[in-house]
């Protein structure tokens, strides 16, 4: 059913133009090296009428829009740093679908790091809790005795 | 008539949900048989009434009542059964009802299949599943009336989304459903437990069969879902990292994870704190994920708030019960006695490293999906966590934990060898080391494909040469093998199958990287060169369908001047929402795929076309049917239907060392 509301949700974009495609055969450059360059880019901006699509999977006119911008950037000369910049200098960073790396996205992007760290340390701290606690005491000299009865040698000391 | 039985069912569902939560509970309280014992027919009751409310509602889409409100949004008359009776979940009032409709069942399954289980377990697990029904049946009577009628009745329905209109919406959500409502039963397993303060291993034996169920179904839910988007959308994408998807992979990776720590209490007594948190866990993210879907939360943050009935509801269940669940643990398991002791080096300690792996994925998923809608609402700042990130930070997680998984399995309880468990796989290092100069050498770039695949060649051969060892050690010869292989517990099956399904699954992925497209603009007669196939158009025409008309064109797949298949890529049209949809023309050659989508057609009789070869890709959907049917595996051993099954003879029977 998640799928679904997101099919909807996409469905509600894609409602126009009849059978649109992502990057259409028109929108192409004609250096192959740029269109490449254009196509990496595009799968890491985001469709920002769609959920979490880039504009480069996205069937939406604005993702159309946005592809055509970025195309005629590179077509210019832009590095692909440029050419992105452009397009998150009018859209915000949003419009990144890999948020850069900042203050307010400290903690997203050390969240594995943290998780890491701390479950290692959590898992240290029980061990060295749990040798201390579940190291086996010596036998006393009576329960010696009593094995020694069975006539089972006792375990070493240690 | 039959409409308002339904509604009125819901409602003394509701009451018995009640009744289920609070007698059963105080019958274990005062030690009173009689009242423990109504937890059973309560739970039976309950299902067999919301089985009766989703038949009479699904019976009114069946004949398109459209004096419902339901029917109307979701329904037409001319619409095919299947999605008659399929559209019923297509929507947020039906989805809610099948979510507690999977959400009794488990109860009612609880109710038959717990004999073996003291008493007072099951009842205040029993009292647990109650609650929660009673819960979710309130939100749906107050806030999501499925059975809700309007007057006059309009003459024809509104249709489905044509979107859903697919057998994929037949099959995915009540799988997903099983697998993720079903962590309920260990949730409640764990606060019941947790209530009578007891926790061992029979406890893990009886909650490990549950976990697994869920699991599996999970498991083919979710790759369901991925290969219906893939077929569907349009451009062969199967996974967007989008929250709604997440809302799934959380709680199957704590699943995972619970598993593991599962085996771990049930054979070793161990990690039982652990084990009774991720069993709160797994359901506590069902719980958000369908907060997150059901909320409008995800849509916006602002829609949420200026319309916040449903959320807010949702919210407070979700708070109720993983709160609830968080603080009994909080009480209680700080007295839960040690279990058994472990050397780092053992079975135990890679099943602890696989969880510390596991969970760090589940958070960083977690983290992922909640940051931007934080971050929303507290600065009002947007930003977009998509696939760039999540691929980023999981794969340095996920190549590792690949690799160590046959290590794993190589390793005895307790105390293990790790560079006898190392030997034990020169096999699959030395053919994984091959299959990373074979790709080098054949594709190349990417490096991530290369390397990826590599490890999931690796991953694939350790995980069975497993069985091939135990198969083999001092056996006389290949029948002696063979007896050898056939007398293994099932379980060691399930194991070898799982991972070596997740190997399956990463090779698949790693070949996305090798993808070919070609976007074109082709007429009749033309044709298009994609990887090793020529695709030839062939044809183009029309033709009406049951509730739609399609254009579709006919393309030839060549290779060697041979044509090996046939596709046919269509643009749907469905005039009652006058909605269009793409159908592509996908035929699976050896393990990859060719697949076409249409685009638009032009004045000149050409039409724009997308097509792709996608070597190995079903790799990732096979792979899941192997992990799958590795769980099944695992849930047929009989060692572990001992918690679900009537306990045949004395306790546990002695077991031939593993």
């Amino acid at each position: 059913m998640k799928r679904a509301l997101k099919i909807l949700a996409l469905a509600a974009a894609l409602l126009a133009p009849l059978g649109a495609q992502a990057v259409e055969p028109g929108e192409k450059l004609a250096d192959p090296a740029q269109e490449a360059r254009a196509r990496a880019i595009a799968t890491e901006l985001r469709c920002l009428v769609c959920q979490n699509q880039s504009i480069d999977d996205s069937d939406a006119p604005l993702a159309k829009d946005l592809r055509m911008l970025l195309r005629e950037q590179i077509r210019k000369g832009a590095s692909d740093k440029e050419a992105r910049d452009y397009i998150v200098a009018r859209y915000g960073d949003f419009v990144l679908l890999r948020p850069p790396f900042k203050p307010e996205t400290l903690l997203l992007w050390g969240a594995p790091l943290i998780a890491l760290a701390g479950g290692a340390l959590a898992l240290w701290a029980a061990y060295r809790r749990r040798r201390v606690a579940a190291a086996p005491a010596a036998l006393s000299e009576a329960e010696r005795a009593k094995l020694r009865a069975l006539g089972v040698e006792g375990p070493d000391e240690g | 008539m039959i409409v308002e039985t339904g509604h009125f069912a819901l409602i003394l569902a509701f009451a018995l949900a009640l009744a289920q939560a609070v007698i059963p509970f105080a019958g274990a309280r005062l030690g009173d048989g009689a009242l423990m014992r109504v937890a059973r027919p309560t739970a039976l009751m309950q299902f067999l009434l919301v089985a009766f409310a989703y038949g009479a509602l699904t019976y009114a889409h069946v004949v398109s009542d459209f004096s419902l409100v339901n029917v109307i949004e979701n329904s037409h008359s001319s619409k095919p059964l299947i999605y008659k009776i399929s559209g019923v979940w297509g929507n947020h009032e039906g989805s809610m009802l099948l979510w507690v409709l999977v959400l009794s069942l488990c109860g009612a399954l609880i109710a038959l299949f717990s004999s073996a289980m003291p008493a007072k377990l099951r009842a205040d697990t029993l009292s647990v599943q109650g609650l929660l029904g009673a819960a979710f049946l309130l939100f749906i009577l107050l806030t999501s009336n499925p059975f809700a009628r309007v007057s006059p009745a309009p003459w024809q329905g509104r249709d489905l989304n044509p979107i859903l209109q697919d057998p994929g919406l037949a099959i995915h959500p009540p799988l997903l459903y099983l697998g993720y409502v079903g962590f309920s039963i260990v949730f409640s397993f764990a606060a019941a437990a947790l209530i009578g303060g007891r926790i061992d291993a029979a406890w893990a034996r009886f909650a490990r069969p549950w976990t697994l169920f869920a699991w599996i179904s999970l498991t083919l839910g979710i790759a369901m879902g991925s290969y219906w988007a893939y077929y569907t959308l349009g451009w062969g994408g199967f996974w967007f990292w989008d929250p709604v998807e997440n809302a799934s992979l959380m709680p199957w990776i704590a699943g995972t994870a619970l598993l593991h720590s599962a085996a771990v209490m049930e054979k070793r007594e161990a990690l039982k704190v652990w084990t009774i948190f991720l069993s709160i866990l797994a359901f506590s993210l069902s719980l958000l994920g369908t907060f997150l879907v059901r909320s409008g939360v995800l849509t916006s943050v602002h829609a949420f708030a200026s319309d916040p009935e449903r959320g807010v509801f949702i919210l407070a269940i979700l708070v109720f019960f993983i709160g609830g669940a968080l603080a009994l643990f909080a009480l209680r398991a700080g007295a839960l006695p040690v279990g058994g002791l472990f050397a780092p080096i053992s079975r135990e300690g890679a099943l602890v490293l696989n969880n510390l792996l596991l969970t760090t994925c589940c958070a960083t998923v977690v983290i992922g999906t909640l940051y931007p809608l934080a971050l929303e609402a507290i600065t009002g700042e947007k930003i977009s966590v998509g696939a760039p990130f999540f691929n980023t930070v999981l794969i340095p997680i996920a190549l590792p934990l690949a690799l160590l998984m046959p290590i794993g399995q190589m390793l005895a309880w307790k105390r293990g060898d790790l560079s006898a468990a190392l030997a034990r796989l020169r096999v699959a290092f030395v053919i994984g080391v091959a299959a990373l100069a074979a790709f080098g050498a054949l594709q190349g770039a990417p490096y991530l494909s290369v390397a990826a695949a590599a490890v999931a060649v690796y991953l694939v051969v350790g995980s069975l040469s497993d069985l091939a060892l135990r198969a083999n050690a001092r056996a006389a010869g290949p029948r002696a093998a063979l007896a050898r292989l056939l007398g293994l517990p099932l379980s060691v099956f399930g194991t070898a199958f799982a991972h070596a399904g997740m190997g399956l699954t990463l090779l698949g992925l790693a070949a996305t990287g090798w993808g070919v497209e070609n976007i074109t603009t082709m007429r009749v007669g033309d044709y298009a060169d994609v990887g090793p196939y020529k695709i030839v158009l062939e044809e183009m025409a029309a033709r009406p369908g049951p509730n739609y008309s399609e254009s579709y064109a006919v393309m030839a797949v060549r290779s060697n001047g041979q044509t090996v298949a046939r596709i046919e890529p269509a643009k749907r049209f469905y005039p009652a929402r006058k909605t269009a949809r793409t159908e592509a023309g996908i035929v699976t050659l050896g393990l990859g795929q060719v697949y076409a989508a249409l685009g638009e057609g032009h004045d000149d009789g050409s039409i724009d076309a997308r097509i792709y070869y996608k070597p190995l890709v079903t790799l990732i959907w096979i792979g899941a049917l192997v992990m799958a049917l590795g769980g099944a595996f695992s849930l047929a051993d009989r060692r572990l239907r001992i918690g679900v099954a009537r306990r045949a003879a004395a306790p546990a029977l002695p077991q031939a060392a593993e």
